[in-house]
């Protein structure tokens, strides 16, 4: 039996029932970002401290004096997500080892959206993981500063019209196709570097339990649709990240120790990409041939990718 | 009982800081701090000290990450200057918002550009609203003792709030000088284990760093303030306490030759030395001379301050640093400021002094005094000069 067409049955075996991010924060409806953080929270458990980036997730949940976090939760900026996280680990770690808080093993987990992690922080990200601390760090990438009003980001794909990338009738939106982020913390030779997505919760939740079990750093890379900044119906959030696996855009792989795995949710043929930018405002303005030349950089870097999970 | 030796004050600095047992250090180099982060490495590759000491990639995350710890619950430090405290700036106001107790050294440095990397005070200037609370030392003992201090003044359950101690950059910071290191009794006599408030442990999960708009904002801002002018009790005690430990006590605002003094001079860290071998010089002929050091400037100490000045005719503020555009140096200002209201008080002049590292030697004390002593008809009363400077 199909496990994820037939949810609602597996659901409450497979899935940690407890909420540890509650319901009424501020989050749009049919946020995606939003639901990868709670579904980050059931696979990680009470015995994590979450350190957060400015952006959505940090707005949305945090509007004092309420708070949506039941684990503890901290904020300090924009750029330093992973530096603070790699605090609270050193922290934790020394007061562990001096016997001046109980022995029990706590995962610290830096979160930031695809701007906090890819621009902006990128320099305190790639301090943290070489460093080797004992950490999750999580990208929650729904391609532009969305929190900010839709600006581009190195992470916003090829072609999407943004608020400072906006298709003209001298543009065609985003110039630039986007950065290659799980790539660039492959190159740290970290121990786990994961792509998730929220539409595929049973590996979603796998690949957390696995980050969480190593004991290094790791980083989880998270397709997270916002169809406020995407411009697509909001109860389409769940088929819309379906479609960026399904079409290539998105692949679903992790690398352990250097090796590539493709997850067995990635489909044998891909689908073709229109059917993915069909539905989204942003991409509304492209041609047929701006299109076809998409579509063929998708198919070459999935090639390339899948080309890297066959040397097992 | 602890040991009279000669040491690099920086080095004198980071012995006196693994005295205080800290959890985690996140340091950067720049120099004149960098002999801070390398003597602490040191401690702990020789297991002298039992501590994280985390390598960060930048003073921005130095800043992160000792913030990170201290939500943690733990005792931490860093260090720094010039640039790399221009690149935490972001930080520091949260840091006290958050109200967690950071021991930071500042080893006072230009601020670029054109780079420098020799001293004066405008690294810490900027950082003046910061919400920290900020001391000066005068010399290698001074930083020792300031330095232990500022943990416990930090970490006292009626302040919560981050402590930056400065330290004139080699001038001071790379003075070989002889320092008494108190004994680890000594210290852990003096400073108790830190007691959080709270931290980020699952046993009992709290949110720090909460978003908070219009509704909110104001309360925090005048909490945080009234949370550093509250401070000053604090800060008081805790320096009487370490006089009568270690009989080196020290006071907000501290005077020299002050008493009868009809012209006095305001200095802030290492120049202090300096300008009492001018006024011993002045007094041998009959001048009547003194000097007021600033040690706290930050919660401002108002009421010191007035005392200390107030039978002075003349009063001569050197500032380390320059407020472009401004009504004088930073320092001038806060002083003119505190004294506006008073019935009677003396005229105030400025001099921007020490930039970049330019030297200040007795004469030029000397020659500031003379300069002051000959406006009889206070023409430059109330403006600020570069001294000197060439045209
Ligand atoms: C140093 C700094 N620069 C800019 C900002 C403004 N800012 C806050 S969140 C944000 C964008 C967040 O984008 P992203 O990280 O992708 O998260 P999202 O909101 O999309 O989830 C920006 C530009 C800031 N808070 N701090
Ligand atoms: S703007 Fe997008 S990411 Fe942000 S809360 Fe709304 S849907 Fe979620
Ligand atoms: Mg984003």
């Amino acid at each position: 039996m199909n496990i994820v067409e037939n949810f609602d049955l597996f659901a409450p075996r497979l899935i940690n029932k407890k909420e540890l991010f509650s319901c009424g924060h501020r989050a749009c409806s049919g946020c995606a970002e939003v639901l990868s953080v709670r579904l980050m929270c059931k696979a990680l458990g009470d015995d994590t401290v979450v350190a957060s980036a400015t952006g959505c997730m940090e707005i949305v949940s945090s509007m004092f004096p309420t708070t949506a976090w039941r684990i503890p939760w901290i904020h300090v900026a924009f750029e330093n997500a992973a530096a603070v996280a790699s605090g609270v680990e050193a922290g934790l770690k020394a007061l562990r080892k001096k016997g001046k808080i109980d022995d029990r093993y706590i995962k610290v987990v830096g979160m930031a959206g695809d701007g906090g992690t890819m621009d902006i922080g990128i320099q305190a990200l790639s301090g943290a993981m070489e460093r080797g601390h004992d950490m999750i760090y999580v990208c929650f990438d729904n391609e532009a500063y969305m929190n900010t009003g839709i600006q581009r980001s190195s992470g916003t794909p090829m072609g999407a019209s943004t608020t400072t990338a906006p298709a003209g009738k001298a543009s065609s939106g985003q110039k630039t196709w986007k950065k290659n982020m799980p790539e660039i913390m492959v190159a740290h030779e970290i121990p786990y570097v994961a792509t998730v997505c929220p539409s595929y919760p049973l590996d979603f939740i796998r690949k957390f339990e696995k980050a969480r079990n190593i004991k290094g750093p790791s980083y989880i890379h998270c397709f997270s649709v916002c169809p406020t900044g995407w411009r697509s119906p909001s109860e389409t959030a769940v088929s819309m990240g379906r479609l960026a696996v399904e079409t290539g855009v998105f692949p679903l792989f992790e690398v352990e120790s250097g090796h590539y795995r493709m997850s067995p949710d990635m489909p044998k043929k891909l689908k073709p990409l229109r059917s993915y930018f069909k539905p989204q405002g942003r991409f509304r303005h492209l041609t047929d041939a701006e299109i076809d030349a998409i579509q063929e950089r998708v198919t070459a870097e999935f090639n390339k990718l899948t080309q890297k999970a066959k040397f097992l | 009982m602890g040991k009279r030796v000669g040491l690099e004050v920086t080095v004198a600095v980071a012995e006196a800081v693994a005295l205080c047992r800290i959890d985690m250090a996140g340091v950067y180099p720049i120099t004149p701090q960098s002999h801070i982060a390398e003597h602490l490495s040191n401690l702990v590759a020789d297991g002298k000290l039992d501590a994280e000491f985390v390598t960060v990639e930048s003073e921005h995350s130095a800043m992160s990450a000792v913030i990170g710890a201290a939500a943690a619950g733990a005792r931490v430090y860093t260090a720094t200057s010039s640039q790399g405290l221009m690149l935490m700036h972001e930080l520091l106001p949260i840091a006290s918002a958050m109200r967690l107790p950071i021991t930071m050294a500042i080893a006072n440095r230009a601020v670029s550009g054109p780079l420098n990397i020799l001293n004066d005070h405008s690294d810490i200037m900027p950082q003046r609203d910061a919400g920290w609370i900020a001391v000066f030392a005068e010399n290698g003992q001074e930083a020792v003792d300031l330095s232990i201090a500022a943990f416990k003044i930090a970490e006292h359950k009626d302040v919560m709030l981050p402590v930056s101690v400065n330290i004139d950059g080699f001038q001071l910071t790379h003075m070989v000088e002889p320092v008494i290191l108190p004994s680890q009794e000594e210290v852990d006599a003096f400073l108790p284990p830190f007691v959080p408030h709270a931290t980020l442990h699952p046993s009992n999960p709290v949110t720090m760093g909460a978003f908070s708009m219009s509704d909110y904002f104001t309360e925090i801002m005048k909490a945080k303030d009234e949370a550093i002018k509250n401070s000053r009790k604090v800060i008081l005690e805790v320096w009487d306490e370490w006089g009568r430990q270690f009989g080196r006590s020290y006071k907000p605002v501290e005077t020299y030759r002050a008493e009868d003094a009809d012209i006095l001079m305001l200095t802030m860290g290492s120049m202090g030395e300096t300008a009492k071998i001018a006024i011993d010089e002045l007094r041998g002929k009959g001048v009547r001379a003194g000097l007021v050091k600033l040690r706290l400037w930050r919660p401002f100490p108002f009421a010191e301050l007035k005392a200390a000045v107030k039978n002075a005719q003349k009063l001569i503020v050197t500032d380390r640093a320059v407020s472009f555009g401004g009504p004088g140096g930073p320092v001038f200002s806060e002083i003119k400021s505190a004294l506006f209201a008073q019935a009677r008080r003396p005229s105030i002049y400025n001099y921007i002094i020490g930039l970049g590292g330019r030297d200040m030697a007795v004469s030029d004390f000397v020659g500031m005094f003379d300069q002051v002593l000959a406006d009889r008809a206070q023409a430059k009363a109330d403006t600020y000069e570069f001294w000197g400077v060439r045209e």
